[in-house]
């Protein structure tokens, strides 16, 4: 639903902010005011936090303010298989929710463009996800392709499964809840995008016989682009720092663990909070730069 | 386009079976809160409604589902308030730091959910403040504001100034241009940004678990629950969301479809 409202940014008219004063201090302030407090800061404590060194008393839990680079040195030391598995996850989940929800974009922003009635049930099918727990929906995949399930059990009777194989607890089945959770984020700022785009475009392209998979490559795609770089960024980004699914209550197993899962254990569990730390500024670090590159080109007013 | 087109027919087949595939787990969950089960919900024995009539025999389904709905109220409120006055003066203002003002907003929806929620958690150990449903809604807040700004920002830019200068030409106050030409106008955009706040709140699990302490919102409790099966009463809440959303989202769409007919019919 986010990013229904992220896509339709675009005003009907553009609008040149004119007034000036002391107004808009009042109206800015308070709300960014609240996200340097709780939002910045608390990415600053993360820093300080990554680099703080056990602390003398000897007390689990304890630490004090230090400079250990070597936190970060043994993080990823001791959890690179993690790191690893958390990018390419999401790399490929990323690209096989962009190849399913393109044609479906595509479907409801040009082919249903007439029918207001079809797209509008489309679009409301694409949410509906989104108003049920994402936990539920996730627990049922499990359950669904738990050992025994129906389905399991019809994939080993007609020999495609061994008597002895399994979905749950596969990178199989992370990938593909992962898939799952995020094909609406994927769609819905695809679908913005191609519903703006202008059908003459199109016919311009078949009146100059291209073939419709020429217009497609020249036209359509080019012109989707933000469209599915926006996509990409908002199922690439919460991917790479989800652990619910790979978690091994959910879809994951013994050697799904991804980067989410070990800062969990480590913060929340083992309180190790300079390693869960060291492993948050590696994973934003990388982000920030994945969307520099994006920001650059793009200028800072489009994003919002 | 009179050739022959794959897209006829592959595409809706396509279309119709990728929804199919999308709706599997919501129909699981549903018939699955029907499930006659003792323990935990995963093999069926028989068709009962006594889930959804006794949903507070599990009382901590309850009270985390209470929990939760305090929370995405509060955050909710806050945060609509806080993120309507930014998209005004985003969309009507000249500021200096202007694109400083416009990535702090965007930040937030570019951070990966586990480290807003560390990052929150080691200031709050830092600061030595006691977590529970203050924190959480703290994070909340924090977490729903860009969305909140960037729904109201796309409403206002398509307000037309023309009108508030009719207002201040009568020599009407900027309060009273305010609350009475461009609030009216404004309030379809801050329901629809509210309704959002709340559903990002609602549904939100991994901010919540680092801040929560011991507080369960419904969320948390489904994850903790998972390691031993989830009680169907579990089901019956999502359900319930589910339906409850799903029939204020269609009336929305009936009642905007409705007001396009008169359009045309004008």
């Amino acid at each position: 639903m986010a990013f229904v409202a992220f896509g339709s940014q675009a005003p009907a008219q553009e609008q040149k902010p004119t007034k000036t004063g002391r107004v808009a201090l009042i109206l800015l302030l308070p709300g960014l005011f609240y996200l340097a407090l709780f939002f910045i800061t608390p990415l600053i404590s993360l820093i300080i936090t990554s680099l703080k060194q056990a602390s003398a008393s000897g007390v689990i839990g304890r630490y004090d303010y230090g400079f250990e680079l070597g936190n970060y040195a043994y993080a990823v030391s001791q959890y690179a298989p993690q790191i690893f598995r958390s990018f390419s996850f999401a790399l490929l989940a990323t690209i096989i929710a962009l190849a399913i929800s393109y044609p479906i974009a595509y479907f409801i922003g040009v082919k249903a463009r007439d029918k207001p009635l079809l797209q509008g049930i489309l679009l409301t099918l694409v949410v509906a996800p989104f108003f049920i727990s994402f936990l539920l929906r996730t627990f049922a995949w499990k359950q669904i392709f738990s050992n025994d399930s129906f389905i399991v059990n019809l994939l080993k009777n007609i020999g495609v499964f061994g008597a002895d194989s399994y979905i749950i607890g596969t990178n199989f089945a992370v990938v593909f809840g992962l898939v799952y959770n995020f094909i609406p984020f994927m769609t819905l700022p695809i679908y913005a995008n191609l519903d703006r785009l202008d059908i003459r475009l199109l016919e311009a392209g078949s009146d100059l016989y291209a073939s419709p998979a020429k217009t497609f490559q020249k036209v359509t795609l080019p012109l989707s682009l933000p469209g599915v770089i926006s996509g990409t960024l908002l199922t690439f980004i919460p991917i790479s720092g989800d652990y619910v699914v790979a978690s091994r209550d959910f879809l994951g197993g013994p050697d799904t663990a991804m980067i989410g899962n070990v800062v969990e254990a480590n913060f929340l569990r083992i309180q190790d909070y300079p390693t869960a730390s060291a492993l948050s500024v590696m994973l934003m670090a990388t982000i920030v730069l994945l969307v520099s590159a994006y920001v650059k080109r793009s200028g800072t007013e489009d994003l919002l | 386009m009179t050739r022959f087109s794959l897209g006829k027919y592959l595409l809706p087949t396509y279309v119709f079976l990728t929804f199919l595939f999308l709706m599997i787990p919501i129909g699981y969950t549903f018939v699955f809160s029907f499930n006659d089960s003792i323990k935990s919900n995963i093999i069926w024995r028989g068709f009962t409604i006594d889930n959804w009539l006794n949903v507070c025999d599990q009382a901590d389904v309850c009270s985390a589902f209470g929990n939760s709905i305090v929370v995405a109220v509060s955050a909710t409120l806050v945060s609509t308030v806080l993120g309507t006055m930014i998209a005004i003066a985003l969309v009507r203002y000249r500021f200096k730091f202007r694109s400083a003002t416009n990535l702090l907003l965007f930040l937030p929806l570019a951070t990966p959910e586990v480290v807003m929620g560390a990052g929150l958690a080691a200031q709050f150990l830092d600061f030595g403040w006691q977590k529970g449903l203050t924190t959480v809604i703290i994070a909340h807040v924090m977490f729903t504001l860009s969305f909140v700004v960037v729904t109201v920002k796309a409403r206002v830019a398509t307000l037309d100034p023309a009108l508030e200068e009719a207002g201040r030409d009568l020599y009407a106050s900027p309060m009273v241009v305010f609350w009475k030409v461009t609030f009216p106008l404004l309030l379809p955009g801050i329901l629809s940004a509210a309704m959002l706040a709340f559903a990002l709140s609602f549904d939100d699990f991994i901010i919540t678990q680092f801040n929560s302490g011991a507080v369960d919102t419904f969320p948390k409790f489904v994850y903790t629950a998972a390691a031993r099966g989830i009680p169907p009463e579990a089901n019956v809440v999502g359900s319930a969301v589910f339906l409850i959303a799903m029939t204020i989202v269609i009336a929305v769409q009936v009642r905007a479809s409705i007001k396009r007919k008169k359009m045309l019919t004008r």
